[in-house]
């Protein structure tokens, strides 16, 4: 609740080194996060999200966690990861509600992408994503 | 820290006069209805008068009421009992997209059983229209089951014309009235109505106890065999102190309709004008006019009202949702769906329920504390920037609660 109440890092950065958004509205939950790397490491994230209180605290945690993270390490944060640095979701709200890590890989799959760094190594955690039965199927963007 | 209920349509609280007659039947109106001597007809004494006071609030006779374990039991009762006792007529039910699950259930479950049932789309205003229903029936048709208003937007449908239809093709009709019930006038013979529910716990009345209403010389199985109880529909030791407060709460009900809809339409347009004078995009969802008298149903669009039921339960305020996450489910409230309401803005609706007791005091409270709760959820969404083209901080001039500005 904590996270839900007074949640961390919310915004955008206008000069971002990566920007990742996942999500679509169908699904209840977009989360958008921007980072800012220097030499390798995540100084600075925000992170914009339409969702529920699960989405909106999972979106900051995740955030909490990336931040002063070096892009390799950042890229190996999994959704399940940050659900338990929560205390654990509801079942219901390990769907949808819980992309955060992939908003994050997904920013930094752009940060690579704008360097023409090799992003191969990155996978989303899609497989969290089923749920939504009618909904989420490639429609990530 | 202050606490404002609005969400009467889920429950209400118990009237004091309710448990005013509750009480004594429970500690000293012991007798089992069923038996023959004294304390026993004291019990069945009471029980008919109760009965008497539901039939007096839909116009019915008394004997045409069955008590019930409340309004799902209801609606169960009337659909798989009808479905029972004319399946051999005919195997087509007719019903709405935007029934209660109670109903819409009950309805899958009777399609796996070999009934044909046809889901009546509603319009943008979540009406079901008399000519759809003229539209759907069919030779084989048995029943009409549409509710009397929406539980989620408040809608109240054209029963009266869709009961007259239903009388004149000689196909049986249910509603659906738990929302309705002592907050519409009813009358099951103007109405043309066959079957009715009805719960006590949404007029001020306790939780666990209803009636069907069902028209003399309507045929039904029981629902539960055993003893004769309840002219054989239901068996099983009557439920005296909820049959009782079920009575009492119709008969408030009832006597006070005109005074409770006048005090919380006046509320339910303040409550309407100030959300829509202090918060921008906003939708209401329902219709303008043929509506409760005490909800009210928005979208707050680029929000997901999840969020903001949790900031208002922090506020002290209590209310309801049609977003996924507060379902269980991951879709918004099928009834949104179905007025055409896109996923987002279905995720984002918010449903504010009155009661008789809800004040002008309480309205100001929200509406003192939903504004910078939307505020500050817009300014957290991306899909806000992304259809409005700024962040909330910028559009909305209050930035108390924006967290953007706190940061920095």
């Amino acid at each position: 609740m904590d996270h839900f109440a007074n949640p961390r890092n919310v915004g955008e950065i206008a000069d971002a080194d990566g920007i990742g958004e996942v999500g679509n509205p169908v699904c209840g939950d977009i989360m958008k996060f921007f980072i800012k790397v220097d030499n390798g490491i995540i100084t600075d994230i925000k992170f914009k999200t339409f969702g529920c209180g699960a989405a909106i605290a999972t979106s900051s945690i995740a955030t909490e966690l990336a931040r002063g993270k070096s892009i390799a390490e950042a890229q190996r944060l999994t959704n399940k990861a940050v659900a338990e640095a929560l205390d654990g979701l509801p079942p219901v709200k390990m769907h949808c509600s819980n992309l955060a890590a992939d908003a994050l890989k997904a920013a930094i799959i752009d940060y690579k992408k704008k360097r023409g760094l090799d992003y191969s190594d990155i996978r989303l955690d899609d497989d969290e994503c089923g749920g939504c039965e009618n909904a989420c199927a490639g429609q990530r963007h | 820290m202050k606490r404002v209920y609005l969400d009467n349509a889920a429950t209400t609280k118990i009237d004091p006069r309710v448990l005013e007659v509750m009480v004594p039947a429970l500690r000293d109106n012991f007798g089992n209805p069923s038996s023959i001597y004294a304390e026993a007809r004291t019990a069945k004494k009471a029980l008919e008068e109760a009965r008497a006071q539901v039939a007096g609030l839909i116009g019915a006779k008394a004997g045409e009421v069955i008590f019930t374990g409340g309004g799902s039991e209801a609606d169960n009762m009337a659909l798989r009992g009808i479905a029972e006792a004319y399946g051999k007529k005919g195997g087509h039910i007719i019903t709405s997209k935007v029934e209660h699950h109670a109903i819409l259930h009950t309805c899958e479950y009777l399609q796996k059983q070999g009934f044909a049932v046809t889901y009546l789309p509603v319009d943008e205003f979540g009406l079901t229209t008399p000519e759809d229903v003229k539209q759907a029936i069919r030779p084989d048709t048995i029943l009409i089951s549409i509710m009397y208003a929406n539980n989620e937007v408040g809608t109240i449908m054209p029963i009266r014309e869709i009961g007259a239809i239903a009388r004149e093709r000689k196909i049986l009709f249910h509603t659906d009235a738990v929302q309705a019930a002592g907050h519409v006038d009813i009358d099951v013979e103007r109405d043309n109505i066959d079957l009715l529910s009805l719960t006590a716990h949404k007029i001020q009345g306790p939780k666990g106890v209803g009636a069907l209403y069902l028209r003399k010389g309507v045929k039904l199985p029981p629902l539960i065999h055993g003893g004769g109880q309840e002219r054989g529909f239901r068996a099983g030791t009557e439920n005296l102190p909820g049959a009782v407060a079920l009575g009492k709460a119709c008969e408030l009900a009832g006597a006070e309709l005109e005074k409770n809809n006048a005090h919380m339409e006046k509320l339910r347009d303040y409550l309407l004008d100030g959300i829509f004078a202090k918060i921008p995009y906003v939708k209401l969802n329902g219709h303008p006019k043929m509506r409760l008298s005490n909800n009210v149903n928005v979208s707050v669009r680029y929000i997901e009202g999840e969020g903001m039921l949790l900031r208002l339960d922090m506020a002290g305020i209590s209310a309801s949702s049609g977003s996924a996450c507060t379902s269980g489910s991951l879709d918004p409230s099928h009834v949104l769906l179905a007025m055409g309401l896109d996923h987002a803005t279905a995720h984002g609706s918010l449903r504010l329920t009155l009661s008789p007791e809800t004040s002008k005091e309480d309205i100001d409270y929200l509406l003192e504390k939903l504004p910078p709760i939307a505020e500050f959820l817009r300014v957290m969404s991306p899909v806000y920037k992304a259809e409005v083209g700024v962040c909330g901080r910028q559009e909305l001039k209050n930035c108390a609660a924006c967290p953007v500005g706190r940061e920095k």
